[in-house]
């Protein structure tokens, strides 16, 4: 297993692929430092580009971040969210999905309803999750559910529609009961569903959480405890305080944050759905 | 492949033949010699002006331990009427019955196998073939051991774990033979089990099939569309007729058993029964294509061909 790992990432540095991955990277950022400091290189701003702190700068404010607690406070806070979001959306969303797939009666009743509320945007709910919900914490948690929630509820109905009648057929013949058919046939069917439902939904729902605590504000930010904060914050902090390289570094960090979170949830769906090949 | 094909003399399963295991263990093993009987079976679809007939007014009898071909033109209602002798759908007219008792929704004495590959590919080979025994709680060691067995028939002893998608088409459909197979179901339907193979591995699944079945020879029902290969399994055809279907015709197909492909296209009782069931077929693939079929249309044109060339 580790040898093959070890050896599949020598074939990945080796490969086209990563070297054109690098030479993309360079080339951004070449074009990134050249363009912040046009000012200074060529007498003259390039448009918007020069507005942003170079990435050299960003770089020395990120270095100077991750020494600083408060920062990872932020992160913490943001991935927190992230996470009681996610997962409540993942205990309601897919039991929710799967009973809608599954009884008509049910789906009549529901979907509707689901279909009205599924449009509108997490973010136009934060007014009222704060009225509705005691606390701003809660306020933001709600908001961010919201974001994986409908995707994850829509990937589950999708996948368990889309399940060959043949496949209940043969269960039935062979002697399955309701219950047999459930956790052989459709769960397993639908997991492929619920695995692109959860990938889809967390990057969703890190622009949610971003959005929201920017919106909220900070009750004391960055601080252990404290409501409000978060990376949403920090950013919304930087941008007030006028430190335009903290809102650069706030940025790709949460970039990093989102291509994790989706990184980690591939891999589970790929062990979780071992049949699905790639050959 | 070929070591799968390979098997030589066959004992099903160990050492023991076929009454010996129904003997042996009577509670487990369905009756040898079913037989199933369809009569006077319709089937309509819609309602009022909607209405659309599907099958009417069929009647024929699946006999005990012998294999029954069905062949019709394509989109005649085989697979409404396969519906039906399963139990996924009831008849609107007329009884199935299943020696003597009426046929009333799925059961493991009926199984189809089914024309593309309906194994469950989130399921390894091993997996998909004790599905039916763990659905019905008989995950024994006896079930076991039969499940290897079956493996081992099939070939598909080092497949044991691949899934469904690492298989190629004729192991799918091998694995699909044994999933069935473990159930030892009272009557074996298989809905064009060989549709969608190459011609080279078609050829061989038809033999191993053939090989199997004259092992085996529980009461089975196989629905074609290759003339071929009904003539080189069949222990009695029945030609249906166009959409709404019914039996237009039942040919006995007495060529001696084991056979052998070669042997069918070179006897002359075989190209005789081939010529009769076209000709029906030509017939029946006229009124089709009268009423607009496309289908129908080349197989009319197919044949149109073949009897100027002769």
């Amino acid at each position: 297993m580790a040898k093959s790992f070890a050896l599949k990432a020598l074939g990945f540095v080796s490969g086209d692929d990563f070297w054109r991955g690098i030479a993309s990277i360079a080339v951004f950022l070449i074009f990134w430092e050249v363009g912040s400091r046009s000012q200074a290189l060529f007498g003259f701003a390039f448009p918007w580009v020069s507005q942003i702190p170079p990435p050299s700068s960003v770089l020395q404010e990120l270095i100077v971040l991750i020494q600083d607690p408060s920062f990872w406070m932020s992160a913490l806070l943001s991935t927190l969210r992230v996470f009681e979001g996610f997962l409540a959306a993942m205990v309601i969303g897919i039991p929710l999905g799967l009973a809608m797939a599954v009884s008509r009666t049910f789906y009549g009743i529901t979907f509707p309803v689901f279909e009205v509320l599924r449009p509108i945007p997490p973010l136009a709910w934060v007014p009222a999750s704060i009225i509705f919900w005691p606390t701003q914490e809660l306020s933001i948690a709600f908001v961010t559910f919201l974001g994986a929630f409908f995707t994850i509820v829509i990937n589950v109905i999708g996948g368990a529609q889309a399940i060959d009648v043949r496949y209940f057929q043969a269960a039935r013949s062979m002697g399955s009961s309701t219950w047999d058919i459930f956790r052989r046939i459709i769960l397993p069917a639908t997991l492929p569903s619920i695995v692109v439902g959860a990938t889809v939904g967390v990057g969703i729902t890190w622009a949610v959480v971003v959005a929201a605590e920017m919106i909220s504000g900070g009750g004391s930010a960055g601080s252990v405890g404290g409501s409000g904060g978060g990376l949403g914050f920090f950013i919304w902090n930087s941008y007030v305080g006028g430190s335009y390289t903290q809102i650069v570094a706030g940025m790709i960090s949460i970039g990093i944050a989102g291509y994790v979170s989706s990184a980690v949830l591939r891999k589970i769906g790929k062990w979780l759905t071992p049949w699905l090949l790639e050959n | 492949m070929a070591d799968a094909l390979a098997f030589g003399k066959l004992n099903w399963p160990r050492d023991m033949n076929i009454q010996q295991m129904a003997q042996s263990s009577p509670a487990t093993y369905g009756p040898l010699g079913s037989q199933l009987t369809v009569s006077n079976v319709s089937k309509i679809y819609g309602v009022g002006d909607f209405a659309k007939e599907v099958v009417r007014d069929c009647s024929f009898t699946l006999e005990s331990n012998r294999l029954t071909v069905m062949i019709g033109p394509s989109g005649c209602g085989k697979s409404t009427l396969i519906r039906m002798l399963a139990g996924f759908e009831r008849p609107s007219n007329g009884t199935i019955s299943l020696d003597g008792r009426p046929v009333s929704g799925p059961g493991p004495d009926r199984l189809v196998v089914f024309q593309e590959s309906a194994l469950f590919p989130w399921m390894s080979t091993y997996d998909n073939i004790m599905f039916g025994p763990r659905a019905r709680g008989q995950d024994t060691p006896e079930m076991r051991t039969f499940a290897e067995e079956l493996l081992h028939k099939v070939g598909l002893d080092g497949f044991r774990k691949k899934y469904p998608a690492q298989l190629s088409g004729g192991m799918q459909r091998r694995a699909e033979l044994a999933r069935s197979m473990i159930n030892k179901p009272a009557i074996m339907i298989l809905d064009e089990p060989f549709r969608g193979l190459d011609a080279m591995t078609k050829k061989l699944m038809q033999e191993y099939y053939s090989k199997l079945y004259e092992e085996f020879r529980r009461t089975t029902f196989f629905v074609t569309t290759d003339i071929d290969e009904a003539i080189y399994l069949a222990d009695r055809i029945l030609i249906m007729t166009n959409i709404p279907t019914q039996v237009r015709a039942v040919i006995n197909v007495d060529l001696p058993r084991p056979r052998h492909v070669e042997d069918i296209t070179e006897n002359d009782d075989a190209n005789a029964i081939k010529m009769q069931a076209l000709g029906l077929l030509h017939d029946e693939a006229m009124k089709s294509f009268a009423r607009g079929s496309k289908a129908a249309a080349d197989f009319v044109d197919a044949y149109a061909k073949r009897i100027n060339k002769e």
